[in-house]
């Protein structure tokens, strides 16, 4: 079973909801990431998003924008990312690592060459923003080859058909973003996401995650309620910008807002 | 696909062969399948296509003319030279084709917000055109760093009641501005029709703005074979997107005897890096929705491009030239900006006619070409626009400020 199942599988059996960060690689800075990750695990992470820094981010809103634009002054390339997760992975064989960013970085590499370096660097999934079912399959293939996950976006756009499509090719869990529009945006309807879920459901067994449009503890617990992971991104890299003159702080700070989640995601499942 | 189907590129997910395709996240597919549906709907409509014409005809001003350059042709001492006058059309270039096509289509869909991207500002202005002729909100996205150095056009487009937003993101040039005007479709795709200004983005948009620019060719075409008995040598169009050279090109690609020649903005010189010619230098990626032939680093991050000319100064190009390249049917070269600016200044001086300094690139390697061919030759340019948006920029290079 793959990392990414028997976290999912051990949390269902404990009836609880995963919770999973995303933070940019090498915001602020590169020396920054590998602590943060150990602490975000600390903090009650089941799951670390990581993003992939790439010059054309079409899907983030303002504040993932600017954190990828602190990474990318550093230089940092889809290879240095692989090795931040193997550094992260030499004292963590638990926590599931899934890469999340846009094709191009990984056309460049290769899509074989990249699936063998993920993989012997310890990552469990990747979810490329800009690619659809339609255009998948030869990344799907690379992927599965070396017992990678493709995780799949579904959103409140995506009708019947096409959730069916995603659901034959998606692997580890299901992304649904809850609002029409780009990371960090707009406030998200949780009664509308439970009816998607529902519908997402009928046709996937896979864990469903909800992301985009949570911000804080309260809306993670409510959407908990209805989902099988919570992620939150843009409140944590808002977090991680504004502290970005003293980055050493950052592990502590963003550690200590992921356990505040934390605590409200499981306070809500014991009501 | 075979070679006597080259006109009816591309396949079904929108591919030209490797490229093309539909690169975008899941929330876009929905919006992009109901443009592709009344794409198709609309442009087998005849009642649409009347309207199109009626529009092209009274309001641009079309069919544009071919002008048989007979002087410049003499100095260059070989083929004849003609120019197509797109430079002639309402707004001054090719790019009101595409604007009029898409609004009429966004006014089929119910559409009432139109959003574009703009570099020099060009396509802007003819998306600000049209909206403000159907009444429609216009929100036009713009690199800062362009908004700065286009402040005339910036101008026509806030007179023309557009609203111009500047983008501050990435390199603030016109990729920036095509990753906002992404970011506000995603954000309000329900009310809001996104009229792309080129060949890219993902599919309809490569083929639709391809059929609404092929009225150049399907016109200049019929004009050659009037005025000359037959069909010219051969097609120069300058690429940096690539909608005015598709829209040359497409009607002439099953004319196997005409050689079609796309030219890149070679910037400073290949050689230097500062350049905007990703057919020529770039290697094939990922971006803005299709695969294509890119300017990108070592580790697919998307680099800055240079060229004197702003309508050039893009790091893609559309998917159709990269398969026509790798394919061998039009082959691209690259014109430098000096090169392009003494193109500028000859056709002013022999023929009266001010070129646009993207249209100088095309020029710059047809004057080349020219004297390698007999005087029973003929080249085909499109002059994409006219060069009245450049006298700040030529003006500045004799040190004048106007």
């Amino acid at each position: 079973m793959s990392r990414i199942a028997q976290r999912f599988a051990d949390l269902a059996g404990q009836g609880r909801t995963a919770l999973v960060p995303f933070v940019t690689a090498g915001d602020p800075t590169p020396e920054v990431t590998v602590p943060l990750m150990h602490a975000l695990a600390a903090a009650g992470a089941d799951l670390i998003e990581l993003g992939v820094p790439f010059s054309d981010p079409i899907a983030d809103g303002p504040v993932i924008q600017r954190a990828t634009e602190r990474a990318l002054a550093h230089g940092v390339s889809l290879r240095a990312v692989l090795e931040m997760v193997r550094r992260f992975r030499a004292e963590d064989t638990r926590t599931p690592v899934v890469l999340m960013g846009y094709l191009n970085p990984i056309e460049v590499m290769g899509y074989a060459e990249f699936a063998v370096a993920a993989r012997a660097a310890g990552v469990d999934g990747v979810l490329v923003v800009d690619v659809p079912p339609e255009e998948g399959h030869d990344l799907v293939a690379a992927l599965r080859g070396e017992g990678l996950d493709l995780v799949y976006l579904v959103a409140p756009t995506s009708g019947e058909g096409r959730i069916a499509k995603i659901a034959a090719v998606a692997s580890g869990f299901v992304y649904y973003v809850s609002v029409k529009g780009v990371t960090g945006a707009g406030h998200l309807d949780v009664a509308d996401v439970a009816e998607k879920l529902a519908q997402i459901r009928h046709h996937t067994a896979l864990p469903v995650g909800v992301g985009f449009g949570i911000k804080d503890a309260e809306t993670a617990a409510r959407v908990a309620g209805v989902a099988d992971a919570v992620i939150v991104g843009s409140a944590l890299v808002g977090l991680i910008e504004a502290r970005a003159g003293e980055p050493q702080t950052i592990p502590t700070v963003v550690g200590d807002f992921l356990r505040g989640l934390r605590q409200a995601i499981d306070a809500g499942a014991s009501r | 696909m075979s070679p006597d189907k080259r006109q009816h590129w591309p396949d079904a997910g929108g591919h030209f062969g490797p490229y093309g395709g539909l690169f975008v996240p899941e929330t876009l597919m929905l919006p992009l399948e109901e443009l592709r549906e009344a794409y198709e709907r609309y442009l087998a409509d005849p009642v649409f296509l009347a309207e199109l014409d009626a529009d092209l005809r009274d309001y641009v001003g079309r069919p544009s003319p071919i002008y048989h350059a007979e002087r410049w042709s003499r100095e260059l001492g070989g083929a004849q030279i003609f120019l197509k006058r797109e430079d002639l059309n309402h707004t001054g270039a090719h790019k009101v084709n595409n604007t009029i096509g898409q609004a009429l289509l966004a006014k089929r869909m119910a559409k009432t917000r139109i959003i574009a991207e703009t570099g020099a500002g060009q396509h802007g202005v003819a998306t600000a055109t049209v909206a403000a002729r159907l009444g429609l909100e216009c929100v036009v996205y713009m690199g800062e760093v362009d908004v700065a150095r286009q402040e005339a056009n910036v101008y026509r487009m806030r007179l023309l009641g557009a609203e111009v937003v500047p983008v501050r993101s990435g390199s603030r040039t016109l990729k920036d501005a095509l990753n906002e005007a992404m970011r506000d479709w995603v954000t309000n795709i329900d009310d809001t029709f996104y009229i792309i200004g080129t060949v890219a983005g993902p599919h309809p948009y490569p083929a639709m703005v391809r059929d609404f620019q092929a009225v150049i060719g399907r016109e200049a075409r019929a004009q050659m074979l009037e005025r000359t008995g037959r069909l010219p040598d051969a097609l120069v169009a300058c690429v940096g997107g690539g909608s005015n050279a598709i829209g040359l090109f497409h009607p002439f690609l099953d004319d196997e005897a005409v050689a079609i020649y796309g030219v890149e903005a070679a910037g400073e010189g290949l050689e230097t890096g500062r350049h905007a010619a990703p057919l020529c230098a770039g290697r094939p990626g990922v971006l803005h929705g299709n695969r294509t032939y890119l300017m990108e680093d070592a580790d697919g991050q998307i680099i800055e491009t240079h060229s004197i000319s702003a309508g050039l100064d893009y790091p893609g190009v559309g998917p159709e030239h990269a398969w026509l390249k790798d394919s061998g049917r039009a082959q691209y070269r690259a014109i430098t900006d000096r090169e392009a600016l003494a193109a500028f200044h000859t056709l002013t001086r022999t023929e009266g006619i001010i070129p646009a300094l993207e249209s100088s690139h095309a020029l710059a390697f047809a004057a080349k070409l020219a004297p390698t061919m007999g005087r029973d030759q003929a080249i085909l340019i499109n002059l994409s626009g006219r060069g009245d948006k450049d006298m700040h920029t030529v003006a500045a290079l004799d040190g004048l400020t106007l």
